[in-house]
């Protein structure tokens, strides 16, 4: 037999090594479309429960938005379910290069090319336009998917210090010696929502002659005024040389992602990038779905306006109770617990107050840097927000952290 | 040994560590199973001893075992100088 008895027990073996490092990941199924309440079988078997969610990207609320579900249903009649292709053999409609043209213009860029995710992207613009004679110069807590795109690539890697932009500045002068340089960071970090300082880094890449990457996945939509992004919030629209981004968390949150920027590179991408040659096309549901979201994210600031008001209301009033929660503007707002199990101890006591909230712990975050993750969204009423606030004070209020910095949180419960 | 060490340890410091971090480390501190050093970060260092101490460490030699003390990572680069 090929998968063998010894395969079995090995593999059996690895996952039991999973769950004593308490890194087994359960998915918990959900009964509803996405929205601020959903109804939850957690767990598996138990009766759906409706809770508040605070851990989803939806950041403007357009996962179910009654326009886009309609825009998409009418996508899937005018083209189709499926393609049966990759792109470039019988896999782009019109409505493909219709959504990368409105994606181009929003993102203030050359061109755009959609890929199956972001990851995808990521995983394939840098292999695309990148040899053994150039530089990766990477922020240290870029994506999971960027560290895999970096991976594939033969370019020469290195990092620097998060957000620091004199050690970047340090490995631009140690690399002058490269043929090409491109700077590779978040635009908003995923696990501690803040923001890459943009404008230091785009004046320190013309400074040392290198190209700019920013994945822009936790901020297009919100960030920025008119929520084109961090470059638009930092003040260099235009001056960012690939950006890569996701319809799969603000723009929708169905699934899709591109690469947008210097038209060479968009070019390059579609010639070369593997995960775009060999990866089926974007469905067409969902390609319409994202044109209503062009629509309705240009149309108004509305809804990225009242993330905005909820963030601040979420973050005042989490100060307020006496948490200790990561400074910042974006609607990623870290509540800081530093102990692992802690962490998993109040997210499964906020579950019970009704409120769906993760832990983040080591390996995902450093060591010491235990947390609990909540995720604000235009979907989130002041009821939904005054909620969330009172249970993180009875649960703050159980395990005596209330008022309490990390020093002391930390003799409590040890790291 | 002590200032192999010392020139590593000082490496580290100014490469991994924030500026304004309260963390001290030593010769013996794990790096890498510490979540002090990730194995993505590590490249650095590596092109660092390799150009300092003019070798070239084989990728078999460059596990996270090997690296995740300063200590550890002095006795290769003394292992490899020797030829």
């Amino acid at each position: 037999m090929a998968y063998s008895d010894e395969a079995r027990s090995g593999y059996r073996r690895d996952l039991e090594a999973i769950r004593e490092a308490g890194l087994f990941k359960e998915e918990r199924y959900i009964r509803s479309p996405q929205a601020a309440n959903i109804e939850v079988e957690y767990p598996a078997g138990a009766p759906g429960r409706t809770v508040i969610n605070f851990c989803a990207n939806n950041y403007l609320g357009l996962s179910n938005h009654p326009e886009v579900v309609a825009a998409a249903r009418a996508g899937l009649d005018r083209r189709g379910y499926g393609m049966s292709s990759v792109r470039f053999i019988c896999g782009t409609q019109d409505i493909h290069r219709e959504l990368e043209e409105r994606l181009t213009a929003f993102l203030g860029t050359e061109d755009t090319l959609l890929f199956p995710s972001c990851l995808d992207a990521n995983a394939g613009v840098f292999e695309a336009i990148l040899g053994e004679q150039d530089v990766m110069i990477a922020d240290r807590l870029v994506h999971a998917s960027i560290v895999d795109g970096m991976r594939l690539c033969s370019a020469v890697r290195d990092t620097y210090k998060h957000g620091s932009l004199s050690h970047l500045e340090e490995k631009l002068q140690e690399h002058q010696d490269k043929r090409y340089r491109l700077v590779i960071t978040d635009g908003v970090f995923s696990m501690d929502g803040d923001l890459a300082p943009l404008g230091g880094i785009v004046d320190l890449a013309e400074k040392y002659n290198a190209m700019v990457f920013v994945d822009e996945s936790h901020a297009s939509g919100f960030i920025g005024r008119t929520g084109r992004g961090t470059p638009e919030h930092c003040g260099v629209l235009g001056r960012v040389d690939i950006i890569t981004t996701t319809l799969g968390k603000a723009l929708g949150g169905a699934s899709g992602g591109c690469v947008s920027g210097r038209r060479e590179i968009v070019e390059l991408c579609r010639q070369r990038a593997r995960p775009y040659l060999f990866s089926n096309t974007v469905a067409p549901v969902i390609v319409s779905g994202a044109l209503k979201v062009m629509d309705l994210v240009e149309a108004s600031t509305e809804r990225r306006d009242k993330l905005e008001a909820n963030t601040r209301f979420w973050r005042e009033g989490l100060t307020r109770i006496g948490l200790d929660i990561k400074d910042g503007d974006s609607p990623i707002v870290p509540v800081m617990l530093y102990n692992a199990k802690l962490a998993q101890d109040v997210a499964r006591d906020l579950y019970g107050e009704g409120i769906y909230a993760v832990g983040f712990f080591f390996p995902v975050v450093a060591k010491g840097q235990a947390r609990i993750r909540t995720q604000l969204s235009a979907a989130h009423e002041m009821e939904h927000l005054e909620r969330g606030l009172a249970a993180f004070e009875a649960v703050g209020r159980k395990y005596g952290i209330l008022g309490r910095n990390k020093d002391e949180i930390k003799d409590m419960y040890g790291l | 040994m002590e200032e192999l060490k010392k020139a590593i340890l000082d490496y580290v410091v100014h490469e991994y560590l924030d500026e304004d971090g309260d963390e001290t480390i030593t010769a013996d501190t794990q790096l890498i199973s510490g979540g002090i050093v990730d194995s993505f970060s590590m490249v650095s260092l590596k092109r660092f001893l390799e150009k300092k101490y003019a070798i070239s460490i084989p990728d078999r030699d460059a596990s996270p075992e090997a690296f995740d003390t300063v200590t550890r990572i002095a006795a290769l680069v003394q292992r490899l100088q020797q030829g």
